[in-house]
């Protein structure tokens, strides 16, 4: 017993006293989106260099640019994962903690699919559809110029477009924490949204009632919350083959025996048309890079050059094999320019 | 008499004339604990049934023979043994030459690349570990087996439905030929997969592994043992056999009983709070694991104890106390040791539970992903729970069965130290 008590007292001691006083390996958190292409970039790098392999937690966009800026040192990130950009807030949040320089990085882009089983019809609808469907408020359907806002009233796909199917209106998506549930309210709602002329003027009068008229997502139950986890709302696809889930191209790409992306005004979600940019609903990628870490930490130079190296993401790289839509030739030189010039985000 | 007679009669008559419906009620009671029991074990029956049936190919690695032919230009000049050198070399173009010798009439660009898909990325790495251990390859033309890439690994396991049109499969029809004509060369194999169990965490499904998570979790384990178990049995022996009896005591005993109720998540919350952000101990690291998980055992620890300290007779105590032992004597010879089975039952069933947990581990950035298997409590690492979890968040379908393969791993880890608590319980209990 005595010895177990001070071998215990020694193991929690050593514990203490050696505590991160440096660290040897790069510190990757953020968005949930970006995890899976970050992660092969890391496992390449820790491969092929003599660097250890970057730790990578997902935490979600917010919440990875919350640990990024809460200061500079070892115990910080070096580098946050986000699915959206940065926003001017978070940027005076990182100053008021000391951190100045930031680096900015474009990965690519993902596009958002509304899918649904393979053994339903594949689905064609507008980003005007998919508004007045999803949204808390829409304009009344019996005068839909007045200006009068009701509570949504639309029970089946048929009600909002009379050349939808007669479907109950089920969409399985993530829940308001998620990037990607931010990526598609901008996109699809407030794409559709905007179709609308009233509203698009309100835009100018009142920009907050705009935004939370084409941003709320209808809490009745037909836009049901399934989670992070985009396997869970593809395995509940399968088998309720009424229902339409939101989720990011690799899942579909890797699932493409078992659901279908929907024509989202008249184009389909795959790798080509998300890539020259005529899908509608995608969004960019990025991540940040603490300036006052390079050189610090060992290796964060060289894994921003893995990343932009043209074998990860490039057109035929191997960031592409995993679902991302790589930026046109052009957009990578410049963003591979900025990294080598070391050049700092300015809003 | 008679009357009595009579009166007894009646009684038997009643007696008589329910017997039949309380029998009937016994009976309908046990198939109610029956049928509970049985509904039980269906329920489990199927859990196991669905992991197994998911997981158990996941045990098993698609393998493909390539005749590598290691090339000095490609590598280095025969003779050459620096690992620098060595370790620099492009060894995935000499897969790619074995490849392409192979199916010589593949030359279309795009051809090209979904052929060499279908070997694993790491591959290269095994072939650049064989030559670095073994430079006298260089030069010599070898069969080696490599392992194949995950879409191939699910075809031939059959979880690719053939009969789908081609646009919805992950494998074309000119990849099946060529898998066709690997096949019928016998270049083909399923073993074991080793990679399993001797690899970290990886994004390529046929690489991972759950070493990484194994020894994550075996030194979070470790610190929460080291922590919980001494501090846990010093606090039930201070409260069982020093403390006074008094209201002070009395809120302590309620709280303890109220923490073990806590939900993790809110220890994990504590953590955070504690050891990283103010004594700034590094994130995702199982010493700041072990430590939540240790706050939170410590509740099952100490009620596990106090209960086993209780059951010793105090007969025991007093006998120990009239031959002149000191009260510490007494604890430390004689009541302890009697108690010890007792409190090592409760430890056990508490560190199965730390096992099994995420939700804390979340707020301390071990839900991350670690490649390198850590080597000490200071390195970060996943554990095996938390690898689950990771897994079953991945695209590739591949991950599924590994998902399935890792919460058997981690049922039979859960199921022995259950099993160990059981045996420990049967062979030192003692009763009185």
């Amino acid at each position: 017993m005595k010895k177990l008590i001070s071998a215990a007292v020694a193991v929690s001691l050593t514990g203490f006293v050696s505590m991160a006083s440096a660290r040897d390996y790069i510190s990757v958190v953020g968005s949930s989106t970006v995890y899976p292409f970050a992660t092969v970039v890391a496992e390449q790098f820790g491969k092929t260099t003599k660097f250890k392999t970057p730790k990578i937690e997902s935490t979600g966009s917010g919440g990875g640019l919350k640990l990024f800026c809460a200061g500079v040192g070892v115990e910080h990130p070096d580098i946050t994962n986000a699915s959206r950009r940065i926003k001017s807030s978070e940027v005076e949040r990182c100053e008021g903690n000391g951190i100045n320089d930031i680096i900015e990085v474009k990965v690519g882009y993902d596009g958002i699919a509304l899918a649904n089983s393979k053994k339903a019809p594949q689905f064609k609808v507008t980003r005007k559809d998919i508004f007045l469907a999803l949204a808390k408020q829409v304009p009344d359907p019996k005068d839909p110029m007045s200006g009068k806002l009701v509570a949504n009233p639309y029970k089946t796909w048929k009600e909002v477009n009379k050349d939808l199917p007669d479907m109950a209106i089920e969409v399985l998506g993530p829940p308001p924490t998620s990037g990607t549930r931010d990526a598609f309210a901008e996109l699809a709602m407030e794409g559709g949204c905007k179709k609308i002329d009233w509203i698009k003027a309100m835009k100018k009068k009142d920009k907050k009632a705009y935004k939370a008229l084409c941003h709320t997502v209808r809490e009745d139950g037909k836009y049901i919350e399934a989670g992070e986890n985009d396997n869970l709302i593809v395995q509940k696809l399968e088998a309720n083959k009424g229902a339409l889930g939101v989720f990011g191209y690799s899942f579909l790409d890797q699932n493409s025996d078992k659901v279908q992306g929907s024509l989202i005004d008249g184009v389909a979600p795959t790798f080509e048309l998300i890539a020259d940019g005529s899908y509608p609903v995608s969004r960019p990628l990025y991540f940040y890079v603490k300036k006052a870490h390079m050189g610090k930490i060992p290796g964060i130079i060289e894994y921003l050059a893995e990343f932009s190296s043209d074998k990860a993401w490039g057109e035929e790289g191997y960031l592409a094999d995993k679902g991302l839509i790589p930026m046109p030739t052009e957009e990578r030189k410049a963003f591979r320019s900025d990294i080598e010039a070391m050049k700092p985000l300015k809003l | 008499m008679n009357n009595q007679q009579q009166q007894h009669k009646k009684t038997m008559d009643r007696v008589q004339k329910g017997l039949d419906r309380r029998y009937r009620q016994e009976r309908h009671f046990q198939w109610l604990g029956l049928g509970a029991i049985i509904l039980g074990l269906v329920f489990v029956s199927f859990l196991f049934i669905t992991i197994i049936s998911n997981g158990y190919t996941a045990f098993q690695q698609t393998y493909v023979k390539l005749d590598v032919f290691y090339d000095p230009e490609m590598i280095a000049p025969i003779g050459e043994t620096d690992p620098e050198v060595l370790s620099r070399a492009n060894y995935g173009g000499l897969i790619k030459a074995s490849m392409r010798q192979m199916f010589p009439d593949v030359t279309n660009r795009r051809e090209k690349k979904v052929l060499y898909g279908l070997i694993s990325s790491g591959a290269a790495y095994e072939i650049r570990d064989a030559v670095m251990n073994n430079p006298e390859l260089i030069g010599t033309k070898q069969e080696v087996w490599v392992v194949a890439d995950d879409d191939f690994d699910m075809l031939i396991k059959g979880h690719i439905d053939l009969r789908l049109p081609e646009s919805d499969r992950r494998i074309k029809d000119n990849q099946l030929a060529w898998i066709h004509d690997l096949q019928e060369q016998d270049r083909v194999e399923k073993r074991f997969n080793t990679t399993f169990f001797t690899a970290g965490d990886s994004r390529e499904p046929e690489l991972s592994g759950i070493k990484g998570a194994a020894y994550g979790s075996f030194f979070t384990l470790l610190i929460c043992l080291t922590i919980a178990f001494p501090v846990g049995v010093a606090a039930a022996v201070y409260l069982e056999e020093f403390a006074p009896k008094n209201r002070w005591t009395d809120i302590i005993e309620v709280n303890i009983n109220n923490l073990a109720a806590v939900p993790s998540i809110v220890f994990g919350l504590l953590g955070l709070a504690v050891f990283i952000n103010f004594f700034g101990l590094p994130r995702s690291v199982p010493l700041v694991g072990g430590l939540v998980l240790a706050l939170m055992t410590l509740p099952t620890i100490i009620i596990a104890s106090r209960a086993a300290l209780k059951s010793v007779p105090p007969s025991i105590r007093e006998a120990a106390l009239g031959v002149g032992a000191s009260p510490m004597q007494t604890i430390t010879h004689h009541v302890l040791p009697l108690a010890l089975p007792g409190m090592l039952t409760g430890t056990i069933i508490g560190m199965a539970q730390a096992l099994g947990e995420t939700a804390p581990l979340l707020m301390i950035g071990m839900v991350a992903f670690i490649v390198d298997v850590p080597g000490s409590v200071m390195d970060p690492s996943a554990v095996l729970p938390v690898q689950i979890y990771l897994w079953a968040d991945s695209p590739e379908r591949a991950f599924v069965e590994r998902t399935s393969a890792a919460i058997m791993i981690l049922l039979a880890f859960l199921i022995s130290m259950n099993l160990l608590a059981v045996w420990l319980r049967k062979k030192f209990e003692r009763r009185w």
